[in-house]
C-alpha cells in the first residue's frame, strides 16, 4: 500500500516501483501496473531500463530458450477468438496429427539451438485417452533420443491426467488465463475462467512448474490488462509466457489490429514489475508486433525467455537471429537442469 | 505464396505455375495480393496453388509441411 499511497500524493510511479520491486522485491499491485501501463513514450526508455534492472537483479542475465510444437492442430472444439484452430471459425487451418518420428524429429531440431525446453501442444478443450497414449509414446521417445526437457499444454485436465504427466516426466505444463477475469467472457465462451483456474492449481499441486500467460492486445482495457498482471501474481506460475495477438483471418479477433508497439514494450515491462521473481517470455506475435528492434528492446525491458524457431500454425525468426541477439546482448542461454 | 520461392513457380508438387494465392485462396490474377505477400514471410500457405483446396499444414520449430490432398506434400525449412 505504500506505492498507492506515493502514487496518490504525486510521486512518480517509476520512483515507487525502484523502491519497491527493485529494492525491496515487492511486485506492483493492479493499481501500481495501471499507472504503468498510463506512463507516456516519454517515459518508456526509463521504464525498459528499470524493468531491466528488475529482472537482472532477481533473474540473472541468463534467457531460457524453449521450442514449441503442435501435436494435434486445428478442430478444437473451444471458441478462444484469437485463435485459427478453433473448429468453430471459417480460418484455414485444417486438422492435422503429427507422427512420433516427426514430433521427436522435432525435439532434436531445438535442442540443437541450445534450448533446454520442447513444449508439446494439441488444440483440445482437453486431452482423451489417444491423445494421451500418444503422448506417453512420445515423451518417451523424445526422452531416449534428446537431452531436453519436456512441457506440454493439452488444455484442461483431470486429476487423473494430471498424475499421469507427472509419471511421464513432463515437468512443465502450460496453461494460459488468456486474459483477465472480467474480459475474459469476451474472449471464451466454451469454458470458464475458474476452470482455467482449476486446472492451473492441479498443476501447481502436483510438483509441476506452472507455466501461465496469457494475450494482450485483444481489446481489453488498460486495466483489464492490469487485472491479467495482477492475476497471475496471484497464481505465481513459474513462467509466464506473453503473447502479442496476432490477428488470425477467419476468427472473431481478425481485423483488430496488431498492438501498438509502444504499448507492447510498456506492457512487457509492466509484467515484469508486477511478476519480479517470474520466467517472462516472448511468445507469439512478438514479430508482427515488434519487429526485429522491439525484440531487442523486450530484452532489455524484462523479458528473459524466448520462443526460438515457428509457433504452433505461423512462423517465427530464425533462430540463429535469436542467438545472435543474445549473443550480442551477453545473455547466455540457460543450460539445461539450471534453475533461473 | 511460399515464404521462400517464387510466386509464380510450382508449389505443392504441382507441375506448372500458380492460378491461385496460396494465402487467401482467391485467384492471383487480377487481384492485389500485396498483403498476402507480406504475410507469407510468417505464415505457411493455407491453400494449394494449383487446385485452391485447402492444404494439411503441419508447423514445426525449424519447417513446415504442407499437404494437397490431390497434388502432394511439400516441406520448407525456415532455419539457416
Amino acid at each position: 500500500m505504500l506505492g498507492m499511497t506515493a502514487q496518490v500524493t504525486g510521486t512518480d510511479i517509476l520512483d515507487v516501483a525502484r523502491e519497491q520491486v527493485l529494492e525491496r522485491g515487492v511486485p506492483l499491485t493492479q493499481e501500481q501496473v495501471v499507472a504503468v501501463l498510463r506512463t507516456g513514450d516519454d517515459r518508456l526508455q526509463d521504464l525498459l531500463a528499470l524493468a531491466h534492472e528488475v529482472r537482472m537483479r532477481y533473474q540473472g542475465p541468463a534467457v531460457e530458450v524453449e521450442g514449441i510444437v503442435s501435436l494435434k492442430t486445428g478442430g478444437c472444439p473451444e471458441d478462444c477468438h484469437f485463435c485459427s484452430q478453433s473448429g468453430q471459425f471459417t480460418s484455414p487451418v485444417r486438422s492435422v496429427w503429427l507422427n512420433i518420428p516427426e514430433l521427436v524429429r522435432a525435439a532434436k531440431q531445438t535442442a540443437e539451438t541450445g534450448a533446454s525446453e520442447f513444449c508439446i501442444v494439441a488444440a483440445v478443450r482437453g486431452p482423451d485417452e489417444r491423445l494421451m497414449e500418444q503422448m506417453r509414446e512420445g515423451v518417451a521417445a523424445i526422452k531416449a533420443a534428446v537431452d531436453i526437457e519436456v512441457a506440454a499444454s493439452l488444455g484442461m485436465l483431470t486429476q487423473e491426467q494430471v498424475d499421469d504427466l507427472v509419471d511421464m516426466g513432463v515437468h512443465r505444463y502450460n496453461h494460459n488465463l488468456e486474459a483477465g477475469r472480467s474480459y475474459f467472457p469476451q474472449v471464451v465462451t466454451t469454458h470458464s475462467f475458474d476452470e482455467r483456474l482449476e486446472t492451473c492449481r492441479m498443476v501447481k499441486e502436483s510438483g509441476m512448474e506452472l507455466c501461465c500467460g496469457g494475450l494482450v492486445g485483444m481489446g481489453e482495457t488498460i486495466e483489464q490488462r492490469a487485472e491479467l498482471a495482477a492475476q497471475l501474481g496471484e497464481l505465481e506460475p513459474h513462467e509466464v509466457p506473453l503473447n502479442f495477438l496476432n490477428p488470425r483471418p477467419g476468427t472473431p479477433f481478425g481485423d483488430l489490429e496488431p498492438m501498438d508497439s509502444s504499448d507492447a514494450l510498456r506492457t512487457i515491462a509492466a509484467f515484469r514489475l508486477a511478476l519480479p521473481r517470474t520466467i517472462l517470455r516472448y511468445a507469439g506475435g512478438r514479430e508482427l508486433t515488434l519487429g526485429d528492434l522491439g525484440t531487442r528492446d523486450g530484452l532489455l525491458g524484462g523479458i528473459n525467455a524466448v520462443i526460438v524457431g515457428n509457433y504452433l500454425t505461423t512462423l517465427g525468426r530464425d533462430p540463429s537471429e535469436d542467438l545472435a541477439l543474445l549473443d550480442e546482448l551477453e545473455m547466455p542461454i540457460k543450460a539445461l537442469n539450471e534453475t533461473l | 505464396m511460399f515464404a521462400d520461392v517464387d510466386p509464380d513457380g510450382p508449389v505443392a508438387r504441382g507441375d506448372g505455375p500458380g492460378v491461385w494465392c496460396g494465402q487467401c485462396g482467391t485467384e492471383l490474377a487480377g487481384g492485389d495480393h500485396a498483403r498476402c505477400a507480406a504475410r507469407a514471410a510468417l505464415e505457411p500457405p493455407r491453400y494449394c496453388m494449383q487446385c485452391r483446396r485447402r492444404m494439411q499444414v503441419q508447423v514445426t520449430p525449424g519447417a513446415w509441411t504442407a499437404t494437397c490432398s490431390r497434388h502432394g506434400s511439400v516441406e520448407r525449412s525456415t532455419w539457416s
